[in-house]
């Protein structure tokens, strides 16, 4: 535990050392900068229009499938990643029940792509 | 004295603080000259002089920008929520410099020498979409909204084909530490590198590397005719250099990665000359020097067009490449190249 713990400390103290080093060049701006604001500057920007209504509005469902089909997928990378770290140790079970894994995930792969998931038209 | 770094406490925080520095600062200032050599490149392929001014050659353009970026005011629109407005740079700024403490410099340079160094730096990547759709979230201006969609989108897409491309990697090694990784292509100097084996893998990681970096002829995400500067657009002053410092520092990442994975990191690519982190640096710097050419010569890519290659092209030859490997691996096909676990690595 201990040793463990020693081992993840740098990466804490760097994680530290880099919010120090973002913070410092907001607040130096703050302190630097003149400051002078007013509503025309302020006003978001759409190429010299006032702003018609609030800008956080519906999207394209398809960005939201995107975001799906990525967990999918990526939960699957996480799932072969201490595989392919213990691909010596796991034998000829270990490999081809992954590879039976793969193939039921290629499936569902053809599927959506047959259903036309992936099409950005 | 050396009892005291080793021991105490406070000697051992100090200790690291002071590498971190040793990693953070040169970083940083090596990445001021990158830029200065990319924006230098980008001029000379379309025959400019690019910056000429400020110093010999203009080498000191990107610390002038940096005073002029801290002189400006920082501008929140009236509708931003103003804390995650601050806090997206912030956070692209400082996750993009966390994944360079597990990066190996030379044989047991590390700042922290963990077990599961590939998949910390795949963690931290993947959080890196977070400081875009904060961004362009809070910034409450459209252009914002849709460049920031468009930029999960698109760096999500890619992260499944790298993340593929990097299990064909440890299949071979057996762990998932870059020490190991890259002491597992020592031998019969360049020839012994995983470009070698894995060889069609090096382009769909450089390529996806663009595409995750988001930079041409994948910067959909700020695609000027298109959204202005995208999730940028409301950004001004140093949480602006965030960003960009966040951007730049990512791809130098992803240039060492390349480096790391396929070309041997810092191992010499001749046998009768020394390893050391010379070689990694020239490396890193010719990849860098490839980023910026593709970034000067290529065309921008249509959106369909960029999610299509991610989806249809990269990733079922990505899978299809993971399950090749596995059974080169598993059958100790080409004379164990595949297999470098089992003579030692």
């Amino acid at each position: 535990m201990e040793d463990l713990l020693r081992e993840y400390l740098p990466i804490i103290i760097f994680l530290g050392l880099a919010v120090v080093l973002g913070l410092v060049f907001i607040i130096a701006a703050v302190i630097l900068a003149v400051r002078n604001p007013d509503p025309e500057k302020l006003s978001a920007y759409e190429c010299g229009f006032n702003a018609f209504d609030d800008a956080r509005m519906k999207f394209d469902v398809r960005f939201y499938l995107v975001s799906i089909l990525f967990i999918i997928f990526d939960l699957e990378i996480a799932f072969l990643f201490p595989w392919a770290v213990a691909f010596k140790d796991v034998g000829m079970v270990g490999f081809w029940s992954m590879m039976v894994f793969l193939a039921v995930l290629t499936i569902g792969f053809a599927y959506e792509w047959k259903k036309g998931a992936l099409e950005w038209e | 004295m050396v009892e005291f770094f080793t021991t105490t406490n406070l000697g051992i925080f100090l200790l690291i603080l002071g590498q971190s520095l040793l990693v953070v600062v040169p970083l940083l200032v090596a990445l001021a000259f990158l830029l200065w050599g990319d924006r230098k490149i980008w001029a000379a392929v379309q025959l400019r002089k690019g910056p000429n001014v400020v110093g010999a050659f203009g080498l000191m353009q990107s610390f002038a920008d940096f005073v002029k970026y801290i002189m400006k005011e920082i501008v929140i629109p009236a509708g931003a929520d103003r804390f995650v407005f601050l806090l997206a740079p912030m956070l692209s700024f400082v996750l993009a410099l966390t994944a360079w403490a597990v990066v190996p410099f030379n044989d047991g340079w590390v700042l922290a020498d963990i077990n599961v160094a590939i998949l910390f730096v795949f963690a931290v990547s993947s959080l890196e979409v977070y400081g875009v759709i904060m961004g362009g979230w809070a910034s409450n201006s459209k252009y914002p909204f849709l460049g920031s969609l468009r930029s999960a989108a698109q760096m999500i897409s890619y992260e499944v084909s790298i993340g593929l491309i990097i299990i064909g990697v440890i299949i071979s090694t057996g762990s998932m530490n870059f020490g190991d990784i890259v002491m597992a292509q020592d031998g019969a100097g360049f020839l012994s590198w995983y470009w070698l084996p894995h060889f069609p893998m090096v382009f769909l990681f450089l390529i996806s590397a663009l595409a995750e970096t988001n930079r041409p002829p994948f910067d959909l995400p700020e695609a000027e005719s298109e959204l202005v500067a995208g999730y940028q657009v409301e950004y001004s002053s140093t949480p602006f250099l965030l960003f960009m410092i966040g951007e730049y520092v990512a791809i130098v990442l992803m240039c060492t990665l390349i480096s790391i994975l396929f070309f041997g990191g810092w191992l010499s690519p001749v046998e009768f000359l020394p390893d050391g982190i010379f070689w990694l640096c020239l490396k890193i710097v010719f990849f860098f020097f490839v980023f910026s050419m593709v970034k000067a010569i290529t065309p921008r890519y249509r959106y369909d067009q960029l999610m299509r290659i991610g989806w249809k092209v990269f990733l079922p030859l990505s899978l299809a490449w993971v399950v090749l490997v596995a059974f080169f691996a598993q059958y100790g096909a080409f004379w164990g190249a595949y297999a470098r676990w089992t003579v030692g690595g």
